[in-house]
């Protein structure tokens, strides 16, 4: 269907517009301006042109062997829990039951761990995780007696942030992919049952295709939001041992507000938003491609 | 069937074991959680924990105010979102599909690029430590998100309905108000909810804008200064659930479909 072109529609999406212009061009506005200056305090700025996005990009300097550091660690990260995340989601969607009290109860358990601010989600995982006084954390250590610290040890720290990401965000694909599942009419399943198709046919041909689109939306906003993740790893543990969990947010926020190095920060932020421009752009290109393919299956 | 519902206890059993915990720690006072070892259950019940939550302003304002704002933010956000994804699911015009892109873009923004030219323009303008510096912030993130699920929502309206109302004689205001958002409410419903929930999770913003204003802020100090008062904690912890818990039983029957923006 093609709608009607009209460009006094603007007036119905300026007040959003300005709201956000106010929020996100004028900040970065300031951000870009800290990008290209120096300063030795005392609000004295200098010009500096490129030279931090020189610094930052070249990774024989000590600013840049920590950016693609945290980089390529966040990168790890997005990685290890959209591999668990993802299928695990999916998983439990089918499980779901079809009908009755126990969709509503599933639902509502399954959507708390959304609803809890991300510090207490750090809050929860420390203090489930903790040797000492943790449920968790006591159960490995003195009854499957394996070493787990999330303080000193690096797996240890890496097990905790990924298993607390995976308990806090699964069901956010879990929820997708039941709302896919759902849109699925019964008279596919009927179809398939007189096929006499196979439990693995039914999901590859039938509920797959139909999960596509929302597991692109869900892929998007767990990639996103894994890139950006500050609160949560920050808590536990403070991107420690070492810089071992020190991920591109929290190495932004250490120069920025830790040692007020705005000059190098600024330019840490603006390459930051690039990336994500840049990964945002490719999947909103895939997705407004799989939105126009829509019609045409029906 | 009986491999299904194991996934699908264990995946429970896994979702509830650390709210558990958590919701264990807090009725338990600080001497048995850290020196009688591992207790399943609180030996020494107290309520002492809450009690002082509820008795100290400190505390319990650090709630009252962490509402206001999420309230205020999930009231701008909607009102300025509605009139904007409906112009999206209604008309092409110029530069619609870069605007909404655009849009887009700020939902994914990492706050932590914004934490510190926020602090500056929200002083600049002089709205540090106020409700509304948090909840106009937070728009950032959910005027995109707000538009984005509206926009499905209105999309799943056929367009025949606005023709026939315009005919008949209503004024887009009239139309909009009367008929158009009875129609979506639902979407409306699970856009509020977004909303609410990432303001309501959100804390760099928030630390950063005011003076310890939201409730989770306050948590992480009392808790380090007082040498970690597990308990406390823990307390403050379960209570920050509890409003999460109370809007997902109001949209429980919408939530699937709103986590898929309206797109199933």
């Amino acid at each position: 269907m093609d709608k009607p072109l009209y460009h006094r529609a603007w007036f119905l999406v300026l007040p959003a517009f300005l709201l956000v212009v106010f929020n996100a061009v004028v900040p970065m506005m300031t951000v870009v301006n800290y990008s290209v200056q120096d300063t030795f305090g005392n609000n004295q700025f200098f010009w500096n042109g490129i030279g931090w996005y020189q610094e930052l990009l070249d990774p024989s300097t000590e600013l840049g062997g920590r950016f693609y550091d945290s980089l390529g660690r966040n990168l790890l990260f997005s990685a290890i829990i959209l591999a668990i995340e993802v299928p695990l989601g999916v998983l439990v969607a089918l499980s779901m039951p079809r009908a009755g009290w126990r969709v509503a109860a599933c639902l509502v358990l399954m959507a708390l761990p959304l609803l809890v601010p991300w510090n207490v989600v750090g809050t929860i995982w420390q203090i489930f995780a903790r040797e000492d006084i943790g449920l968790f954390g006591y159960f490995v250590n003195h009854i499957l007696g394996i070493t787990y610290n999330y303080t000193s040890g690096v797996f240890s720290a890496w097990f905790t942030i990924v298993v607390m990401d995976v308990w806090h965000w699964t069901s956010l694909i879990a929820l997708l992919s039941y709302a896919g599942l759902k849109s699925i009419p019964d008279a596919y399943y009927q179809a398939a049952a007189i096929d006499g198709a196979s439990r693995w046919a039914v999901f590859t041909t039938i509920q797959l295709p139909k999960l596509r689109r929302v597991l692109l939306i869900g892929v998007l906003l767990r990639f996103m939001d894994s890139f950006m993740i500050y609160t949560e790893p920050f808590v536990v543990t403070g991107g420690g041992p070492g810089n071992s969990t020190t991920i591109l947010s929290i190495d932004l926020v250490k120069i920025a507000l830790g040692q007020f190095d705005l000059g190098k920060a600024a330019a840490m932020s603006i390459v930051y938003n690039l990336i994500i421009l840049a990964v945002c752009w490719v999947f909103y290109t895939v997705m407004t491609q799989v939105d126009a393919q829509r019609p045409k299956e029906g | 069937m009986r491999l299904r519902s194991l996934i699908l206890t264990l995946y429970l059993v896994f979702l509830t074991l650390p709210i558990y915990w958590l919701m264990n720690m807090s009725f338990k006072n600080n001497s048995e959680i850290t020196n009688q070892g591992l207790t399943l259950y609180p030996r020494e019940f107290t309520l002492k924990n809450y009690i002082n939550i509820f008795t100290d302003p400190a505390w319990y304002m650090g709630y009252v105010d962490s509402l206001i704002y999420v309230a205020l933010n999930t009231l701008i956000s909607i009102s300025v979102a509605l009139p904007a994804a409906y112009a999206f699911s209604r008309y092409r015009f110029l530069g619609d599909k870069h605007l909404f892109f655009w849009f887009l873009t700020n939902r994914m923004a990492p706050p932590a690029v914004f934490a510190l030219p926020f602090f500056n323009l929200y002083s600049a303008v002089g709205l540090f430590d106020t409700h509304w510096a948090v909840a106009l912030a937070h728009t950032i993130f959910n005027v995109p998100l707000a538009i984005w699920i509206l926009e499905g929502f209105m999309s799943g309206v056929p367009r025949e309905i606005d023709e026939t109302a315009f005919i008949d004689g209503y004024s887009f205001p009239r139309f909009f108000v009367k008929i158009f958002v009875p129609l979506i409410a639902s979407g409306i419903g699970v856009a509020a909810f977004f909303c609410f929930m990432f303001s309501w999770v959100e804390l760099l913003l928030a630390r950063t804008l005011t003076n310890n204003m939201p409730i989770s802020s306050i948590m992480t100090r009392t808790a380090s200064s007082a040498g970690m008062d597990w308990g406390q904690l823990a307390a403050a912890g379960v209570l920050t659930l509890v409003p999460g818990a109370l809007v997902i039983w109001f949209v429980r029957n919408y939530i699937a479909k709103g986590f898929a923006l309206g797109r199933v």
